[in-house]
């Protein structure tokens, strides 16, 4: 029984219909018509498939429906979405795989804790926020917010790699994890490669651009550094990996240095405050 | 080093004579007030006057008292802001402090008296006749549907009644205290309770450690801006969700965990790394209006299978369009938080002087939801501070649904409100993860303590609803006919909807 609050009203709801999507399974591989589903219907009849095993969901025809992905604990099932994805993508979400042809919106990857989401095309604000797991590809640019406060916890270590231009904050409050800014499949050549607030209350993790910033750009608690061999190393498999999931060549995008930006202290704020 | 203009604030006098030479007061002190050299000696400037070696000393052999150091009188400059201009002269830091707002603002609780029945109708004798406390939280019909049972009565219709509504055998739950700031063995007691109490626990930001897993229906978890511990599992165990917007003690403001209270199992709960800063920013970052709260509301319902969410906030001076927006934007209740509310640590110039007091609070969003039609959408919880049934039972009656509280449970569990959480070195072992301290706090111990303040104060409610002749709580919600106002301006009775006595 739905709560009285989400009851279906008649007709269209914010320009979607209240409705299954239609269904079409073949093995472990379904197909389903998302144009004009709600998103509770669309969502819905993921999950049932998913319980019912299915192994890979193509959804087409997304439009802006939200949540897609939102909260699934599996691992071994992909989602495929031809369309806009919209907010929320793959929130919560542990262990989902999802490629999406077309571009995300806001809130991609927020507080998602494992999995794998690739997107060929743009995503909006507040990406990975809080994310403590799993990596994000991002083909082209980024919005404002982008990786705030992302964690790492043990084997938990988060990659968010971002192939265009980011906007003001990228890796706000940044915990732990690893964040990647490239410049490279950006709309707008204009525009700094990142805004103001770059890692402003950093204090764990490791952000790498390519190219360089400017210290204006930055929050007041990171250090900027040239990259060095050592750190290669742990960008190299990363930047590999993005380029076969993007169709892109690796030693192309390795073939211009990177800075390297990162907290000078896990405690930023411990002499803050004075005790009463 | 320099010498602090700041003298210590209490004085430890032990009486040698008695004293056994034991050392337990050595041992008990979380704070290293005691030297020992044949006999226990006392640096008072690091004492909290929080009685741990008083209450421990098999002599009895120890009183703390005031230091009664005289200042030329200054009603301007009190003792305190001399001492606060010193203590920043020194450090050039931010004064923490915890615990609820100390100051002499109005206690409006204090000025509210509640009604009883005499001659005209009858009181009810809850010790011999039903008497119901039970309470749903969450999201009520719009209507109740009803159709013909066939014999000649009638039914509730299929599908007609509450849903996923949370039962609670008294309207008084835990307020939210995360595992972190409270140590693991204040939350093993908490949950215990909660299951023996009917009621909820709320885990606070800290995340849900696993040995509460049994508990799990009568938690509810918390996420806040920093997202700790928060993953599907988490979302999916809890009985209803919510999110943390605001605190009392500290409106608008966000929190740092200090890393050395981040050990090995408060950084596997929250799944951060040991020892560094654990920071939740101001706001959250993915909701900075309505529309986005109500977007993070249904995220959090499509990944738990629609469980109910709550929303916390802070009272503050524009409550009730806030609580209003928040209840279209789908929250299942709306958790007030008074300027008075308790916290683990807060500066001391936000937790004094920011935000409005719960009593106001409550009234003018049980108003406003009355008035646009929507009380019904959501339950309130109040909290902040709430220190008796008597504050229970007059929060209910301006409109509040359940109570929380915080500060009366830890002082439950011994706190004696010293006001140093944010030290990490609790001597009651509450406030801390230091495994030596927080041994003292045996959970069966503290679930029994905590069960019978619930049951004392329900037993209390039962008997101030007999004296107002009704026999649900149900009847005294939002019923503030049934309360006067003693020495409250007209301006605030009209506020509460309350009559000055005499009228």
């Amino acid at each position: 029984m739905k709560p009285a609050s989400i009851a279906p009203p008649a007709g269209v709801i914010e320009g979607y219909r209240y409705v299954a999507p239609a269904v079409e399974c073949d093995g472990a591989t379904v197909r389903m018509d998302a144009q004009g589903v709600y998103f509770q219907q669309l969502n819905d009849a993921v999950r049932e498939e998913i319980a019912s095993g299915a192994k890979l969901i193509r959804l087409s025809n997304v439009n802006g429906q939200r949540y897609i992905g939102t909260g699934l604990r599996v691992s071994g099932v992909k989602i495929e979405v031809e369309g806009t994805a919209g907010n929320d993508l793959a929130m919560f979400s542990d262990g989902i795989e999802i490629e999406v042809f077309g571009n995300g919106q806001d809130g991609v990857g927020n507080t998602m804790s494992s999995g794998r989401i690739v997107v060929h095309g743009d995503a909006g604000d507040v990406l990975g926020y809080g994310m403590r797991g799993g990596s994000v590809y991002i083909r082209g640019d980024v919005g404002y917010r982008v990786g705030i406060h992302m964690k790492a916890f043990e084997k938990l270590v988060p990659v968010l790699v971002c192939g265009g231009k980011a906007r003001d904050f990228f890796g706000e409050y940044m915990a732990g994890g690893m964040l990647v800014l490239l410049g490279i499949n950006a709309r707008d050549d204009s525009q700094p490669i990142a805004g103001g607030f770059l890692g402003a209350g950093m204090h764990g993790g490791v952000i790498y651009v390519r190219g360089s910033v400017e210290p204006w750009q930055c929050g007041a608690e990171v250090a900027i550094a040239t990259v060095g061999e050592e750190h290669m190393a742990e960008l190299r498999p990363v930047i590999e990996d993005y380029a076969k999931a993007m169709g892109m060549d690796a030693e192309d995008i390795l073939s211009q240095p990177f800075t390297r930006i990162a907290p000078m202290s896990h405690r930023p704020y411990a002499k803050l405050y004075a005790s009463m | 080093m320099q010498q602090s203009f700041v003298q210590p604030e209490f004085r430890v006098k032990i009486d040698y004579d008695k004293c056994h030479k034991c050392g337990r007061c050595v041992q008990q002190c979380g704070w290293g007030v005691y030297d020992f050299n044949e006999r226990p000696v006392p640096h008072d400037e690091k004492c909290r006057a929080c009685h741990r070696c008083v209450t421990f000393c098999p002599a009895h052999c120890i009183t703390i008292e005031k230091n009664t150091l005289a200042f030329r009188d200054n009603d301007n400059w009190s003792t305190d802001a001399r001492k606060a201009v010193w203590k920043q002269a020194e450090t050039g830091g931010v004064l923490l402090t915890s615990m609820g707002n100390p100051k002499p603002y109005e206690r409006i609780f204090d000025k509210l008296l509640l009604d009883a029945c005499q001659v005209t109708n009858p009181s009810i004798d809850p010790l011999r006749e039903p008497m119901e406390l039970r309470t749903y939280l969450g999201r009520k019909p719009d209507n109740v549907e009803i159709v013909p049972d066939g014999n000649g009565g009638f039914k509730l219709a299929e599908g007609a009644g509450v849903h996923h509504n949370i039962k609670l055998d008294t309207p008084i739950i835990f307020s939210p205290m995360s595992y972190g700031s409270v140590s693991l063995n204040v939350h093993r007691s908490l949950a215990m309770a909660a299951e023996r109490c009917g009621i909820l626990m709320n885990t606070g930001e800290g995340g849900l450690h696993e040995d509460l897993y049994p508990y799990q229906d009568n938690v509810i978890v918390q996420v806040a801006s920093g997202r700790f511990g928060v993953s599907p599992e988490y979302l999916q165990r809890g009985a209803a969700i919510e999110i943390k917007i605001g605190q009392g003690a500290k409106p608008g403001i966000g929190g740092h965990l200090p890393g050395e209270k981040i050990d090995r199992e408060v950084s596997a709960t929250r799944m951060i790394p040991q020892g560094s800063d654990a920071i939740s920013p101001a706001p959250h970052h993915d909701i900075y209006s309505i529309e986005d709260l109500r977007q993070l509301i249904y995220a959090l319902k499509e990944a738990s299978g629609y469980k109910p969410v709550g929303v916390k906030i802070a009272a503050v001076h524009n409550v009730a369009a806030i609580a209003s927006g928040i209840v279209r934007a789908g929250a299942d209740y709306v958790y007030l938080d008074g300027f008075r509310g308790g916290t683990g640590a807060a500066p001391a110039v936000i937790r004094d002087h920011i935000g409005i007091p719960i009593e106001i609070a409550i009234a003018v969003v049980d108003q406003r939801l009355r008035e646009e039609g929507i009380r019904n959408q959501a339950s309130i919880i109040a909290a902040g501070s709430i220190r008796s049934s008597a504050d229970a039972a007059k929060a209910i009656a301006l409109g509040a649904d359940v109570v929380a509280i915080g500060t009366a449970a830890l002082l439950a569990l011994g706190c004696h409100l010293c006001q140093s959480c944010h030290t990490g070195k609790c001597s009651w072992g509450i406030t801390t993860q230091k495994p030596e301290l927080t041994r003292r706090i045996d959970p069966e111990w503290g679930a029994e303590r905590l069960t019978n303040l619930v049951h004392a104060w329900s037993h209390e409610l039962q008997e101030i609803l007999g004296a107002l002749g009704v026999n649900a709580v149900e009847s005294l919600r939002g019923s503030r006919e049934r309360l006067r106002a003693v020495g409250l301006d007209e301006q605030t009775c009209r506020i509460l909807g309350v009559k000055p006595a005499g009228l």
